[in-house]
């Protein structure tokens, strides 16, 4: 776990990408944009897919020969800030970051050539179906089971809390195979024994289903073999692109409010010139530097196995706490507007608590990062 | 030849040509060469040269095993009374105090601060009165490191109460060893007595030791504060080192295995680690010239965390922690003391106060680095006199 050395200058390409996102982001999915998707029966419109295909985005990371970007995670998180700080809704997190890391991680060539290209080219969506108990974070609660057949296997069991599930094309799906190792198969979606229910998030703007297999046939084991470990770093991955989103919400928050602090009058002065204001929005400043310096050196570190074992928990603990605080100060500093269906302020909050949720709440951070350190 | 080959020869020089044995001499030398402060101009411990390459000048003495503890003894006065020398001093005022400071020979300490002037040090009371060719200074200052061994100290005092406060205030050095000063040290609550309070009772300066212009106080104040936070702020410290690095001996010393206690340990950690990280990234962006907010919030962190860090790790000691080792002797302290936890947690109170309070630190980012209005403010077009006190 030594620490590593890295840069944090921004480049012109990361510049660019940066710039790109944001004015694609602002052109096509603004926040009129996302209210309305969010109130829709999938919150998502599968032609804007097509758009961040055309992009690149959907197949960033993947390499050039399987029809991606050929990027690193520096780039993709770049795009995670921006889609978290327009809480962008849809499968980028679940698609592009959690089913392509997986497949990546433990496909074997001839898997990744069926697959990734398929991602790459916005034809297919992906997800990962792991978590089964609501605070059963950790792989040792995967109790789904995976039994041979004759041509490939047969899942049994009941996953929760999959990430847009309902729009997948493809399920990463985490079971245990019989001697007892967890092995990653992947499912197409319609396949006979699967069903998919969709739940109401409390963050409308990235969906949740349930997914129930009974005896849902697959032939594809990735890696013909346990894929703990690649479903591992698939999700440290996911924790890093979660972190950079998350910084991205927490800043845009901070604008808001620092805004609203400056052209809200009351008692003849603009709150801002009040301490009680003025320190709050720069105790919002100090949370979100922290947080990012914790999300851009995880970014910068994916490539070392030991240090992202402390980096990807490092970054999500902080991220996500940081990210709620600001969220939840943002509401506070606008008061009662702040707290109307009208104004944005509660888009944030709502990301920013289920986003502490997802892949395991600061807690569970904190004991996977005091594991890594040794205490 | 380039800068740095012309630097390079010169500490190859001064290296070859002055033994370790004498540190005064060899600092003396280093001075002579202009490698004591490379952006100075040539005669006052410089070269004229670009600030940069002073801290490749430090590296490569330290590699060489150079003597190099002047600036941390002496630190106000090379940290922060040479700048202030070098941007608004005399030729002839830098000619007879730069050399001495540098060799240690001469130790500065700083008098800024007064029983009713922390914050608001615009608004600080010590008066000095023109007699002749003399300066009269009567007041009393505190929070002054060094004031009892020092020889020289940097002074702003009040010449006229009758304009706003900023404007009435002039600088001076002070001969620390003159008639009517009284240095008494300070004990805080440690037991010990880092600083002291310093008395002035009619001491007279002479106004050849008056820096820039009468009325200019504050100007120069502010060359002397921009200079302390480069001289305290830039370093980067390893990963787990420093308060934490105490609160992870002493979970590990414990054996504990308390989840509660650990998630707390661990909570800390992650702070600390994104502090340091955030210092980094600042100094990294600072030196490519683009530096941003990241670099304002470091103080204000590095306070919070070490008064948590310190509370936290007395906590781990449980009842061990109400103890207090040696008991509270006042003395003041010697070099490098021993520092246990629970006397660390007392000292990191002071943290969020010296060099900048956390509300004022707040007031900083809020006002320049978010843009928000300030506080309208009842002292600012009225005569110093008039301004209430207490």
């Amino acid at each position: 776990m030594a620490e590593r050395q890295v840069s944090y200058a921004p480049t012109e390409e990361l510049e660019l990408i940066r710039s790109t996102a944001r004015e694609f982001l602002a052109d096509r999915l603004g926040i009129p944009v996302v209210r309305e998707l969010m109130m829709s029966e999938s919150g998502f419109d599968r032609s804007v897919w097509k758009e961040l295909a055309e992009l690149g985005w959907t197949g960033l990371t993947i390499d050039e020969a399987h029809g991606g970007g050929g990027f690193g995670f520096v780039e993709l998180s770049v795009l995670a800030e921006e889609m978290g700080r327009a809480v962008t809704p849809g499968p980028f997190l679940a698609s592009a970051v959690l089913a392509t890391e997986a497949i990546k991680a433990a496909g074997t060539a001839e898997q990744q050539a069926a697959l990734l290209p398929r991602l790459a080219s916005g034809e297919a969506v992906a997800t990962v179906a792991v978590w089964e108990r609501p605070r059963g974070w950790g792989l040792d609660d995967v109790a789904t089971t995976a039994t041979p057949e004759a041509s490939g296997w047969a899942l049994s069991g009941t996953k929760r809390f999959v990430l847009d599930a309902h729009l997948a094309d493809l399920l990463v799906v985490a079971a245990r195979l019989p001697d007892g190792e967890v092995g990653l198969f992947v499912v197409e979606a319609g396949a006979s024994g699967m069903s998919i229910d969709q739940v109401p998030a409390l963050d409308p703007t990235r969906r949740i289903a349930d997914v129930v297999f009974d005896g849902a046939r697959t032939a594809m084991l990735l890696g013909d073999g346990p894929g703990a470990d690649a479903l591992a770093r698939a999700l440290r991955l996911g924790l890093v692109a979660l972190a950079n989103e998350q910084v991205g919400g927490a800043q845009r928050c901070l604008e808001m409010s620092v805004e609203h602090a400056k052209t809200r009058y009351q008692f003849g002065r603009p709150i801002g010139s009040f301490q009680a204001i003025k320190h709050r929005c720069a105790e919002m400043l100090v949370r979100v530097e922290q947080a990012r310096s914790a999300a851009y050196y995880a970014a910068r570190v994916t490539d070392d196995t030991d240090e992202l074992r402390v980096a990807a928990p490092l970054a999500a603990a902080l991220c996500s706490e940081a990210y709620l605080w600001v969220a939840g100060e943002n509401i506070q500093v606008h008061g009662g507007i702040g707290f109307t269906w009208e104004h944005d302020a509660h888009l944030y909050f709502k990301r920013a608590k289920a986003s502490t949720l997802l892949f395991g709440d600061p807690r569970h951070h904190r004991r996977m990062l005091g594991d890594a350190l040794g205490l | 030849m380039s800068d740095i080959d012309r630097v390079d020869a010169l500490v190859d020089r001064l290296l070859a040509e002055h033994s370790f044995d004498d540190p005064q001499a060899f600092w003396g030398a280093q001075y002579d060469l202009g490698l004591a402060w490379v952006w100075f101009p040539e005669g006052f411990g410089g070269l004229g040269l670009a600030r940069g390459l002073q801290s490749r000048i430090n590296r490569r003495l330290e590699e060489a095993g150079a003597p190099t503890w002047n600036r941390r003894v002496n630190i106000l006065g090379i940290g922060m009374g040479a700048a202030v020398l070098a941007a608004h001093g005399t030729d002839e005022q830098k000619r007879r105090w730069l050399r001495p400071m540098f060799t240690t020979e001469e130790i500065w300490c700083q008098l800024f601060s007064e029983p009713g002037a922390g914050s608001d040090l615009a608004g600080l009371a010590t008066r000095a009165v023109r007699d002749g060719d003399e300066w009269v200074v009567t007041g009393q200052k505190v929070w002054t490191t060094l004031a009892h061994i020092a020889k020289w100290g940097l002074l702003v005092t009040r010449t006229d109460p009758d304009v706003p406060k900023h404007r009435g205030l002039t600088y001076f050095v002070v001969d620390m060893q003159a008639p009517g000063v009284d240095v008494r040290p300070l004990y805080q609550i440690t037991g010990e007595a880092e600083f002291n309070e310093v008395f002035f009772d009619e001491v007279r300066i002479p106004d050849d030791q008056r820096i820039d212009d009468v009325g200019a106080g504050w100007r120069v104040a502010m060359t002397t504060l921009m200079n302390e936070r480069v001289a305290i702020g830039g370093d980067t410290t390893p990963r787990g080192s420093g308060a934490i690095a105490e609160a992870v001996r002493v979970w590990k010393e414990s054996r504990s295995d308390d989840p509660v206690l650990r998630d707390e340990l661990v909570r800390l950690w992650a702070e600390w680690e994104a502090f340091r990280l955030t210092a980094a990234r600042a100094s990294e962006m600072a030196k490519a010239g683009t530096p941003g907010p990241e670099g304002s919030t470091g103080k204000l962190v590095w306070a919070d965390l070490n008064k948590r860090i310190t509370s936290f790790t007395v906590e781990l000691m449980g009842m061990d922690g109400a103890v207090f080792p040696g008991g509270y002797r006042l003395i003041r302290p010697e070099g490098r003391d021993e520092m246990p936890p629970q006397k660390a947690f007392l000292r990191a109170r002071a943290n969020s106060i010296e060099g900048g309070t956390s509300e004022i630190m707040m007031n900083i980012i809020g006002e320049r680095v978010l843009g928000l209005p300030p506080e309208p403010r009842v002292d600012k077009d009225v005569p110093w006199k008039e301004v209430p006190r207490g």
